[in-house]
């Protein structure tokens, strides 16, 4: 990521209990309906299992588990049921953040990325590094690294 | 890093190693111009390209070291000092080049001194070409030395101007594509072809093949159930093909083990010139391959064992002279393949290890009481090298040497499956013996059920699977609330995997019982239910779960599946936790179990053909397994099973007893000596302790008679009777059993399980059999009156052993005639050297049940002979 203010972002964007998220399509390498998922005994719940993708094994996270979100309405990915996924490259591993629904890839500037509001729920502050003011909802810009720490956000809370 | 930088770091490393061997080889055959040339390229081709990437400090320092070898090549004499001095300079130039990659700049230093001196040495031009320079007898010998060829063969183009650079470079390029072939073919090989291929590609391609290979199973599944597809004979093609992708991929991940063996000829070199001795290097068999990542991994441990030998194994020239030896020592190293096996061995011909040391020490430092010392051989004396802690004892390294780090050799090897075994003899040397699996990618395991969820459980730490029910004789029982199980002689502690897993509460307590070892301890986890053995590709867990001890990595099964392979350490730790409130009940119980089983014997009730019970005593039975049915084969009319890698015979017990046609398939599997059998069951029902009392004697054959097993009159069967139909071989020759039937043969073994192992083998045979638990009671067997042509006894029992019995009978007049077969855990030299002089006419390894029969014959034989 750049700081040049005027820069054109592309943004992979979807939704996890309600809320817009948004990642930089540089850092997702695919997007996948994930089945067949193996559970992983005496995980963190935040861990839905690991799942073979074309010879890889992917570690796939519950999105809406990792941040505490909360589910209203009834495309909710629980831990049977995951509509979609994001499949990120991280540290030469593979994982897939589980969502609810997978939307358009926006073109965004980065000038008009704003910091997190203070007031932000922690946990999720400190997986965002920004947020995009679009028509009738906000954006929540993820750090993929930040996101898949799952080690520090335990050992914070 | 700068691309260019990574590249020349790269390719100069090697070229350095590749030089550390011809410089050895050169100096030991310096007239070979061929060597010459190629050092003087590879040292060429550095101080080109590091002029080109400005690193001037390698550069000076690489220029004076190719003046100095320029003279070698106008006539120079090659001495031991100048090969110093260059082998020197090259340590140099390798801590440069560290220096490199750390700081991506050369390191500030000053390297006059190594230019100092190469200068003065090159301007001592001597006459040209003496004969006979170097001390030849210490350099290390390679396998083929190449042929000689003239001096001035070394290329023209080599005394370089810098505008020829490239064209040496794509020369030096080539020969060190052929230094991935074992050192000694270097130079011959010029013009092979081969490219320079990254290993993440390799293992990029590694992964896509096993994609393909998963798909194709799917595949085959899909026309499985579509009886007249159209897909089938090209997607026969296709299997084909991707079969032999496959193999293909694995084969570029294989490497010459001689890659390892590189830098030993320098180190053997350093160390006799450090200590003063003379030492050779013979390498055989350095083309053998095996997969990269082992050959990582069995580098330092080999290295390790060499400079060992050299260092402590091989004695100073004097010393050597004085034992009547050769002055140099030889270290000789060896590769070959064997099964999925590689074997390494190192050997040297010094004086061995000092077996009285290690005894000493291992007393001392509390390994070992005398007692248990004084029952050792020497060779499970000299094993005790191996252990931890014994390392550290400094006086005992000094002076018999072997000990520094012996353990660290034993668990680096251990961790990649591998064992490693030593034998030594007292002043003529010693021998290690490595074996290593080809690859670690692959390994046999266990798929079960637990919590609805599968895993694998390394075949590796299976002992065996018992079924346990609820009711029955096999049934778990509690000690309050920790589980165990009676399982012949000993109080298995049990736990569920679903409660260790947390996958919910163990409701009941049926299901199969997965015995497992982890290092002494045994134990038995609960699952569910168990499915196969497969051939799993261990893929590393993610880290994000590395952290759950239970798991060891994670694998793709053949439906495509992902499951988690478990860890048996790790489930061993979930037990201790158990364990540590349990036991202070559970010796009681172990006790009063063993009483009550002392005058029973475990005995495996199957059913197969009729309805009636059959069985066979456990002991003799090495795994119950089911085998899908779909793996069975049919060649020349027999029915055949892969099982470990081996082609294992499937034998029916009578021929009502029919092979299933789909699902699992329950056989008992009966190994001995590397080969196993299988007998088809219709179903295991059940392990039972009872007296075994045949009854009713049996003319069937392959019936040893009826016995009432738990209330059930149960079908005792002669194993073996169906031994010899698997491997004509199995019992060496079984004719003339009738002829011999009238020997008898007293076995004695105060293991009831060798009893029960041995007694029917030998029946078996044609013999008949007593068999007696000890010294006393064989001797009180011997003067009872009844006649025994042959002995059998074990050599180590407590009170009075084999020795002690021997010596008895040979005193006692009616006894000193009869032959004696000492059977021993361990044979060594020293075993037989003792068993000779107290009348042992024979000596068999105890598992060695060929052996043994053939051992009976010959000494039969020899009886009715001489009656």
């Amino acid at each position: 990521m750049t700081n040049d203010s005027a820069k054109l972002t592309e943004y992979v964007t979807f939704t996890s209990a309600g809320q817009l998220f948004g990642l930089p399509i540089e850092r997702v390498q695919d997007v996948f309906k994930p089945t067949n998922i193996t559970r992983v005994p005496l995980a963190g719940s935040e861990i839905a299992g690991v799942l073979n993708l074309r010879g890889r094994i992917v570690t796939a996270i519950h999105l809406s588990a990792r941040l505490d979100l909360e589910h209203r309405g009834h495309a909710a990915a629980t831990k049977d049921y995951a509509p979609m996924a994001i499949g990120l490259e991280y540290e030469a591993e593979s994982f897939g953040l589980l969502v609810d629904f997978v939307g358009e890839v926006l073109k965004l500037t980065e000038a008009d990325r704003e910091p997190n509001p203070i007031n932000l729920d922690r946990k999720l502050a400190r997986v965002s590094s920004g947020v995009f003011r679009l028509d009738g909802q906000l954006l929540v810009v993820l750090d993929v690294g930040r996101v898949l720490d799952l080690g520090a956000e335990a050992a914070a809370a | 890093m700068d691309e260019l930088l990574r590249d020349f770091l790269n390719e100069t490393g090697e070229s350095l190693d590749l030089v550390d061997a011809e410089l050895v080889r050169f100096e030991q055959d310096p007239n070979n111009g061929q060597i010459l040339g190629n050092i003087f390229r590879l040292v060429h081709t550095i101080k080109g390209t590091c002029g080109f990437l400005a690193l001037s400090r390698l550069e000076t320092l690489t220029h004076a070291a190719e003046t100095l070898m320029g003279k070698f090549r106008d006539g120079m004499p090659v001495t031991a000092d100048a090969v110093t001095l260059i082998l020197a300079t090259l340590d140099r130039i390798k801590t440069i080049l560290d220096g490199i990659e750390r700081l991506e700049q050369e390191p500030a230093g000053d390297d006059n001194d190594l230019i100092e001196r190469l200068g003065s040495m090159a301007r001592h031009e001597g006459p040209p070409r003496q004969e006979s320079p170097a001390r030849q007898d210490n350099a290390a010998r390679q396998e083929n030395p190449p042929p000689q060829s003239a001096p001035d063969v070394a290329p023209e183009r080599a005394d370089a101007e810098p505008a020829a650079a490239p064209a040496i470079e794509a020369g030096a390029q080539v020969t060190f594509e052929a230094g991935d072939k074992p050192a000694a073919e270097v130079g011959e090989k010029l013009a092979t072809h081969s490219i320079r291929v990254s290993v993440e590609t390799l293992d990029h391609l590694m992964t896509t093949v096993s994609e393909l290979v998963l798909t194709r199973n799917q595949l085959l599944e899909i026309v499985r159930r579509h009886e007249d597809s159209d897909f089938k004979v090209p997607l026969q093609r296709l299997s084909n093909v991707t079969a032999e992708l496959q193999e293909g991929v694995m084969k570029t991940r294989m490497q010459p083990i001689g890659n390892a063996w590189q830098k030993l000829p320098r180190i053997v070199r350093d160390l006799g010139a450090e200590l003063d001795k003379d030492i050779e290097l013979e390498m055989y068999g350095a083309e053998t391959e095996l997969d990269r990542q082992v050959l990582e991994l069995v580098k330092d441990p080999l290295t390790h064992l060499v400079r060992n030998c050299a260092d402590h194994g091989i004695e100073g020239p004097a010393e050597r002279m004085a034992a009547g030896k050769t002055k140099n020592g030889t270290i000789r190293l060896s590769a070959c393949h064997q099964g999925g096996h590689i074997i390494i061995e190192i050997a040297d011909d010094g004086r061995g290890l000092d077996t009285m040391r290690i005894r000493a020490k291992a007393i001392e430092s509390g390994l070992a009481t005398e007692a248990e010392m004084a029952a050792k051989s020497d060779g499970e004396i000299c094993n005790f090298i191996f252990s931890p802690g014994f390392s550290t004892a400094a006086e005992v390294t000094s002076i018999s040497g072997r000990g520094v780090g012996m353990d660290v050799v034993r668990s680096n090897i251990e961790q990649i499956g591998g064992t490693v075994d030593l034998k030594s003899i007292p002043g003529g040397g010693a021998t290690f013996t490595i074996k290593i699996p080809l690859t670690l990618a692959i390994v046999s395991a266990l798929i079960v059920e637990a919590g609805g969820e599968r895993f694998a459980i390394p075949q590796l730490s299976v002992l065996e699977l018992v079924r346990a029910g609820s009711s029955g004789e096999h049934r778990i029982e509690r000690i309050k609330d920790t589980p165990v199980l009676r399982l012949r002689n000993t109080l298995l502690p049990l736990l569920h995997l679903k409660e260790v897993l947390k996958l919910g509460a163990a409701d009941s307590d049926g299901g199969f019982v997965v015995v497992t070892q982890v290092g002494n301890l045994v134990f038995g986890a609960i699952v569910d239910s168990v499915f196969h053995t497969e051939e799993i590709v261990i893929k590393p867990m993610s880290s994000k779960l590395r952290h759950i001890g239970v798991f060891s990595g994670t694998t793709i099964l053949g439906d495509g599946s992902v499951i988690m392979i478990l860890d048996p350490n790790g489930v061993a730790q979930a037990l201790g936790r158990a364990a540590q409130t349990a036991q202070a009940d559970a010796p009681e119980l172990k006790q009063s179990a063993e009483i009550a089983s002392e005058a029973t014997v475990s005995l495996l009730v199957f059913r197969a053909g009729s309805q009636q019970p059959k069985a066979v005593p456990l002991s003799l039975v090495t795994r119950l397994e089911e085998i899908d049915c779909r793996r069975i084969e049919i060649s020349d009319g027999r029915h055949l099973v892969q099982y470990r890698d081996q082609l294992m015979p499937l034998l029916r017990i009578d021929t009502e007893t029919g092979l299933k046609h789909e699902g699992a398939q329950p056989i008992l599997v009966f190994s001995d000596h590397g080969r196993s059998m299988g007998l088809v069951v219709d179903e295991i029902v059940d392990i039972v302790e009872d007296r075994l009392d045949i009854e009713v004697a049996s003319n069937r054959p392959g019936v040893l008679g009826y016995a009432v097993v738990k209330g059930l009159t149960t079908e005792i069967v002669d194993v073996g009777h169906f031994l010899p139909q698997a491997f004509e071989d199995w019992f060496r020759n079984r004719d003339g059993t009738a002829a011999r039937a009238a020997h008898s043969v007293l076995l004695v073994d105060d293991s009831a399980f060798f009893r029960d192992m041995l007694a029917p083998l030998i029946k078996a045979a044609g013999y008949q059999v007593v068999a007696v638990g000890s010294a006393a009671d064989a001797l009180a067997a011997l003067k009872s009156g009844a006649r025994f042509d042959l002995v059998v006894t074990d050599v180590e029992m407590p009170d009075m052993d084999g020795f002690a019995l021997a010596e008895a009978m040979r005193r006692a007049p009616g006894t000193a005639a009869i032959p004696i077969i000492a059977l021993a855990a361990m044979v060594s030299a020293d075993a037989i050297e003792r068993g000779r002089a107290v009348g042992f006419h024979d000596f068999v390894a105890k598992f060695d049940r060929t052996g043994l029969i053939a051992a009976i014959k010959e000494q039969s034989a020899d009886v009715e002979r001489a009656a």
